[in-house]
């Protein structure tokens, strides 16, 4: 089919802004980043080129270092946490309790409040001197400690704790939109088994969710990469380094310790690991899709 | 394999205030074939649930096998049921779908073994066993959906529509292979349906059901050839039962008035004694024979629509006083729109129905 000199020149123009901004934003910032990474630039960009010396300070670099052993820690039990309790919401729900759509809500707000507000509000509940610990001593519990927050070796902890707490919300609404796609027959059948009903949750229902967990499993997964505001709120990647994530240690030194070539390069790491393991992922979904 | 009786006795059934059955006295015999025949909204669904144990009853009692199993789990009820969604758990192969109840209740697995392999045997499932749902046909599902329900060696089998999701042609295999079933296993079947000609094909007994009622509970012969009621009679039979409104009058001979028509019901049998009061009389379209116009007792009509059939012909006509009304004749029938043909309404063959109450009389 062939299209009119006008009817094309609006189909361009239409598409011209998205265009620029895919191509400006997008491929010219994430490649003038990798370039920036493979020079000696500090506060300001310049184009010395120096090779791969800034990787090698990277993995030297100890703040670097456990801000990726952080995210692994945070990104595992976030995403398994927030699929289990998100999951376990859903299934309570969907037991035909009263006031449903109220308990929804209620589960699915912290959803809507930013990591900023979340951080905050963790921050104060786990500061010992203001928060669960200071209540539970006023009550009478004179031994009772929870100071994960103050501790370098569990501040990461406290990091999860408030993530899972603001996702798993959203998790169950998905949960729930599988849970009531199972055919009513599945659950009678199953009865007249004799199933217990946890096992026809654990051998029947779950198998067949798979979409909904990996959709849920994907948006976690994408905050977990960008995970940084919940750091700065909550603990500013203290006590110490021992809550650092990698975004963190990027924008830090980019725009506090004026070393853009390091902070490049760290971007830079986070962006191959990223498609590290997205590429194969898509690459199977593609072939998926010839097959079929 | 043992095979229950199931009781029902004032049954009652309802979701808040709205009452699905009241009162409902239900008998299936050991090894009997039942259908519960209705439109939907009728309760016969609700009715059959009720006896597998899957929704709450209000009052009365149900009995199966002689045990009063009115409070009883699904489970320990002795049943085993079919739904018409299928209902086999998707992420399993077809084996596993029969076997994962047997494995959970804790059944040997050599005995499992037996038990499926039987019956995938008796269902064709054989090759299929190591397959998944989603790699099967509507109608292979519903066999192992039936495998799955008789590995349960239940004394009762209940079929919630089974075969409503299938197209024309695998229904009427599946009907002939749990035909084929019943006589094989001599089991106790409960089968709940709308479609009439899977109810009369199937049934040692039928009963129809119209808003929670039963209104007929008899052969299929007998619901086909003498409906209790208009709406049993309209209900049962493709093409339908024609109704013409008139009148019975008693003469020399008791008789049955249609506009300038007059039908003699010498040979009707009547339920009671007739009186002279407005009347429905409704026969089935191959009831109506073709008769010469000089036959005392012939009625003439106006050919309105010819609907060949393939083995026969489905002529539709007018009477002068323009009801309409529908007969079968032989496919090579030499009828054109437009004729004017004499018919005879066998008194014999006829339902006659009062016109208020629709009552047989």
């Amino acid at each position: 089919m062939r299209l009119s000199l006008n009817s094309r020149l609006s189909a361009i123009s239409a598409l011209l802004p998205a265009l620029l901004v895919m191509l400006v934003v997008y491929i010219g910032a994430t490649s003038w980043t990798v370039w920036m990474s493979l020079t000696n630039s500090r506060m300001l960009p310049n184009n010395n080129f120096v090779g791969l010396r800034q990787y090698e300070m990277l993995l030297g670099n100890d703040r670097w270092i456990t801000s990726v052993h952080n995210i692994v820690i945070y990104g595992l039990l976030f995403v398994s946490l927030a699929l289990l309790v998100g999951f376990l919401l859903a299934v309570a729900i969907d037991q035909r309790v009263r006031a449903e759509d109220t308990i929804r809500s209620i589960f699915l707000y912290p959803y809507s409040m930013s990591f900023v507000v979340t951080g905050l509000v963790w921050q104060w509940l786990l500061n010992p001197t203001l928060g669960i610990q200071h209540v539970l001593r006023s009550w009478g519990f004179e031994g009772a400690t929870f100071d994960w927050i103050v501790r370098p070796e569990t501040a990461i902890y406290c990091l999860v704790i408030a993530g899972v707490w603001q996702a798993s919300g959203l998790v169950m609404a998905i949960m729930l939109a599988g849970l009531r796609g199972v055919d009513d027959e599945i659950w009678k059948a199953a009865r007249v088994d004799g199933l217990p009903k946890w096992r026809v949750y654990v051998s029947i229902i779950i198998p067949m969710m798979g979409a909904s967990f990996a959709t849920a499993a994907v948006l976690l997964s994408t905050g977990v990469v960008r995970l940084y505001d919940l750091s700065v709120a909550m603990t500013n990647g203290g006590p110490g380094i021992a809550s650092e994530v990698p975004a963190k240690f990027v924008m830090d030194h980019l725009f506090e310790r004026a070393n853009i070539g390091l902070a490049t390069a760290a971007a830079t790491t986070m962006l191959i690991t990223v498609i590290a393991v997205v590429a194969p992922y898509l690459y199977w979904r593609a072939r998926k899709g010839e097959v079929r | 394999m043992q095979k229950s009786n199931v009781d029902i006795r004032s049954l009652q059934i309802g979701f808040g205030g709205l009452k699905v059955l009241e009162n409902l006295d239900l008998h299936v015999g050991a090894s009997e074939f039942l259908v519960l025949l209705g439109p939907s909204g009728c309760g016969k669904s609700t009715l059959l649930n009720a006896i597998a144990g899957l929704i709450d009853v209000r009052g009365g009692e149900i009995h199966v096998g002689g045990r009063d199993v009115t409070w009883a789990e699904p489970k320990d009820r002795g049943i085993a049921m079919v739904f018409q969604s299928y209902a086999l758990y998707p992420r399993m192969s077809v084996r596993r779908n029969m076997s994962f109840g047997l494995t959970v209740a804790g059944t040997p697995r050599d005995e499992i073994e037996r038990r499926v392999g039987e019956a995938a045997q008796m269902l064709r499932l054989t090759s299929l066993l190591d397959r998944r749902p989603s790699e099967l046909s509507g109608g292979q599902r519903q066999r192992v959906a039936i495998g799955r329900a008789l590995v349960r060696h239940a004394g009762v089998y209940l079929f919630d529509e089974p075969l409503s999701n299938l197209d024309a042609q695998l229904r009427a295999e599946l009907r002939v292979e749990i035909k084929r079933l019943h006589a094989r296993l001599g089991a106790t079947m409960i089968y709940v349906t709308h479609d009439q000609i899977e109810a009369l094909t199937l049934a040692d007994r039928i009963a129809v059901m119209q808003g929670g009622v039963i209104q007929q509970l008899d052969t299929p012969k007998k619901i086909y050839r003498e409906p209790v009621n208009r709406f049993v009679a309209s209900f049962v039979g493709s093409p339908a039962m024609n109704f013409i409104p008139g009148q019975l009058a008693r003469g020399s001979e008791v008789a049955f008035i249609a506009g300038v028509n007059r039908v003699s019901l010498n040979g009707y049998a009547f339920r009671s004694q007739p009186t002279d009061a407005p009347a429905v009389l409704g026969i089935r379209p191959e009831h109506i024979e073709l008769t010469a116009s000089n036959d005392p007792s012939a009625v003439s009509a106006r050919v309105e629509m010819v609907e060949p059939m393939g083995a026969d012909t489905l002529i539709w006509c007018r009477l002068a006083d323009s009801t309409a009304f529908s007969f079968r004749h032989d496919a090579d029938a030499q009828v054109r729109v437009g004729d004017t043909l004499n018919v005879r309404f066998p008194a014999e063959a006829l339902s006659l129905f009062d016109e208020t109450s629709g009552q047989r009389l």
